[in-house]
């Protein structure tokens, strides 16, 4: 073993594992490259949409131009937003039942080997393949209990009021420049209703994939929790490799009622060449419990703070997140959490790994109003950094404006011990191993607040991640 | 077939300095020897360099066990030869859980050739044998879902240190310092311990210590005494009573030359305890 453990640890493997492309998709329609109020109708028109709807992608189209491009956060000059398609759709019609799916797409995610287990385990299957969900199924006794559980475009032929009433209210056109352009774009995405009382006792899970090369993805999410209804909803991605840049931006908006309790999970191991850029706000009111817990490995940059607008007295909001940078990577995420009523609590707890010249930044911002008294909140983030020319930046925003509150903030950030490795290494692992197990181990905390299948694919997640990492 | 473990005029330098001054010791499996001297005499240093900590610089001499050359070895494969180092400081690693860590290090131990990302032994069969030995050390079936080392106590650690040469079952086995901050009844179980896995598993045991007491319970056939980076007395069991009584004033005018060594290295390594 050498002395210089930067001279150890190096080499990913760049070959992106789950990287094949499926050859055979027929896209029933792809809108050609570049951005203008053209495209934008048509892919109003395709869908047949409202003329509310339409006018607002139009609008949210001005501003995605108006507002300048972000220079905080990670380097977007690179994106060229002629050069991207904006809709693609693979099949004309939905399937109702598993035998009415495509048999290309089968065999994709036969490749992402989603087992059989467990599409029988969960409630409903809605699988983002390109821009439109092509699959739903959901169990019969959650729809006899009022449980709405479609792609966003369902959802807005068949419950257009009730997306009238949410879409674009925790997050509004003007909030950012990624936001707009979803907006004006949007395709597929879960529309999720659970009506007031009910609680869906199993997690409703949505599979997302992107694969067509210069692909934009710009699903919409609309989640609405109504007074003491619980809901888990786990939303996973793996994507394969292009040689392009590629751009995924998405939009999810939660609103929690009264006593209502969201778990929002997500797992996304994106390629090497895509720009994860992605706007995820909840609103709990009285008494509601926002959970988001949010992986994110590969991709090129990501920059995502899921958040939450603590807006009803004893709200609570709790945000987890696990962020690995590997070669060429920037993951720019983190979280934030608005109290905005009294005796609202937060809690924030951040882990973050970065090797081979990774860069891991943790980005929050915990804001106190004045009158929101009693509050409290717990911010964590410890970074793990595994060699010399990888890097982590903390980046905590806090704002207080009330005296009456409880706020603790940790931070930390370590290397893989000399002494850790030796110790494992006197006990018959190999360097890899060791460090694998030490990094497994540092995720460990937020690794076991996921659903089991979830958490077994997060550690082979990170196992890939980390093999051959020592030459 | 008995295995031997061979060192031979060891010399070993941290840091360009040089602590171990050619260490000549030869363990046969089934033996228990004793290594005793002051603290900062080079005793831990001898048990880091057998293991192949990295810091530490083999600047001559060999080691090799049952005639395989360890010190050309990484210490994973160190331990896959059969040598295991009780630790006096063990590491903790949180978020891994001690059954975890031990199913994998069980299995590369006893399956050298298995290559990585095969399948780990069987874990109804793991889970029986580890239960067993947790038993026989009077430890809570519950410790097994603890992270390693994480929050244990003293005599946790040194208990946790035992389990895993229980589980590993090595040929050969370096106790450094097991005894140290345990109370007396800690010492006396370890120590059955490590005398009922010794006498299974006919392991050859190198007790590192300067407190006599370890030696009322593993009980060494061979005692040497380390001095100034050096080994300048072996014998019996009647060493132990000798330093007992008389401490090592007798060493230091017997051995003028190890005692100028020893004085150096006494104000470079002030506490005895090993700094990486």
């Amino acid at each position: 073993m050498a002395t210089d453990l930067n001279t150890q640890v190096e080499g990913i493997k760049d070959e992106y594992k789950y990287g094949f492309r499926d050859s055979d998709a027929q896209y029933s329609f792809k809108s050609g490259k570049g951005l203008n109020r053209e495209v934008v109708n048509q892919i109003s028109e395709m869908k047949n949409e409202p003329e509310w709807m339409r006018s607002l992608r139009l609008k949210a189209l001005e501003v995605f131009w108006e507002k300048p491009t972000p220079t905080w956060g990670g380097d977007l000059s690179p994106l060229n937003f002629d050069d991207i398609h904006y809709y693609m759709r693979a099949a004309d019609r939905q399937g109702k039942t598993w035998d009415d799916v495509p048999a290309e797409i089968k065999n994709t995610f036969d490749k992402l080997g989603i087992p059989e287990a467990e599409r029988k385990f969960l409630a409903g299957v809605g699988a983002q393949y390109e821009s439109e969900v092509v699959y739903h199924s959901l169990r019969e006794d959650l729809q006899k209990k009022g449980v709405i559980f479609v792609d966003t475009d369902t959802a807005l032929r068949e419950h257009p009021d009730l997306v009238r009433e949410y879409f674009g209210t925790i997050i509004p056109i003007y909030d950012n420049k990624f936001a707009a352009l979803n907006t004006a774009v949007w395709s597929g995405g879960s529309f999720v209703y659970i009506p007031a009382g009910v609680k869906v006792d199993i997690p409703l899970q949505a599979y997302f994939r992107i694969n067509a090369e210069n692909m934009g993805q710009f699903e919409r999410t609309l989640i609405v929790v109504e007074e003491g209804a619980e809901v888990h909803y786990v939303e996973g991605c793996t994507a394969p490799i292009y040689t392009t840049e590629s751009l995924h931006s998405a939009v999810v908006e939660i609103v929690v009622k009264k006593g209502g309790r969201c778990r929002y999970t997500t797992i996304q191991n994106w390629a090497n060449n895509i720009y994860n850029l992605v706007t995820k706000r909840a609103v709990a009111h009285q008494d509601a419990l926002m959970e988001w817990v949010d992986g994110n490995l590969g991709s090129r940059l990501t920059m995502k703070y899921p958040s939450v607008y603590l807006m009803g007295k004893g709200a609570r909001g709790e945000i987890l997140s696990i962020a690995f940078a590997g070669k060429g990577q920037h993951q720019d995420a983190g979280g934030k959490v608005v109290h905005g009523a009294p005796y609202t609590s937060s809690r924030i707890i951040s882990k973050s790994i970065s090797k081979n010249g990774g860069r891991a930044s943790y980005r929050g911002l915990l804001k106190i109003a004045d009158g929101a008294k009693g509050s409290k909140s717990n911010v964590v983030c410890d970074a793990l950094i595994l060699d010399a020319q990888s890097r982590s930046d903390t980046y905590p925003y806090i704002e207080i404006d009330e005296d009456d509150v409880k706020v603790g903030h940790e931070a930390s950030v370590s290397k893989i011990g000399e002494e850790q490795l030796f110790y494992l290494m006197s006990r018959g692992l190999s360097e890899a191993e060791a460090s694998t197990m030490i990094v497994s181990g540092f995720i460990e905390p937020l690794v076991k607040e996921l659903p089991m299948e979830y958490a077994v694919e997060m550690n082979k997640l990170i196992q890939l991640q980390m093999e051959g990492s020592v030459g | 077939m008995s295995k031997v473990l061979s060192i031979d005029n060891l010399h070993v330098a941290i840091d360009g300095k040089e602590i171990l001054k050619g260490v000549t010791l030869t363990i046969r499996q089934g033996e228990v020897h004793a290594l005793m001297g002051p603290n900062g005499s080079g005793k831990s240093t001898l048990s880091y360099a057998l293991m192949g900590h990295p810091n530490y610089d083999v600047t001559g001499g060999t080691a090799t066990l049952d005639g395989v050359d360890l010190l050309a070895m990484e210490a994973d494969e160190r331990a896959k030869a059969g040598l295991f180092l009780a630790f006096q400081y063990p590491t903790s690693i949180p978020g891994v859980t001690v059954a975890n860590f031990l199913r994998q290090a069980v299995t590369n131990v006893r399956k050298p050739d298995r290559k990585e990302g095969e399948d780990l032994i069987p874990m109804r069969e793991f889970r029986k044998e580890i239960r067993a030995e947790m038993d026989e050390l009077g430890m809570d079936q519950e410790f097994a879902r603890r992270y390693l080392n994480e929050g244990f106590s003293g005599g946790e650690k040194k208990r946790a240190e035992v389990l895993q040469l229980a589980m590993l079952r090595p040929a050969f086995a370096i106790l450094d310092e097991t005894d140290s901050g345990l109370d007396i009844d800690a010492v006396r179980v370890v120590s059955e311990g490590v005398n009922r896995v010794a006498a299974k598993n006919h392991t050859g045991i190198l007790v590192i210590t300067h407190y006599q007491r370890i030696l009322n319970y593993i009980k060494p056939g061979f005692v040497h005494i380390l001095f100034g980076g050096r080994i300048v007395e072996s014998g019996g069991p009647e060493l132990v009573d000798l330093l007992e009584r008389e401490g090592y004033d007798w060493v230091r005018a017997k051995y003028p030359e190890a005692a100028r060594d020893e004085d150096e290295m006494e104000q470079h390594t002030p506490s005895g305890q090993l700094t990486f």
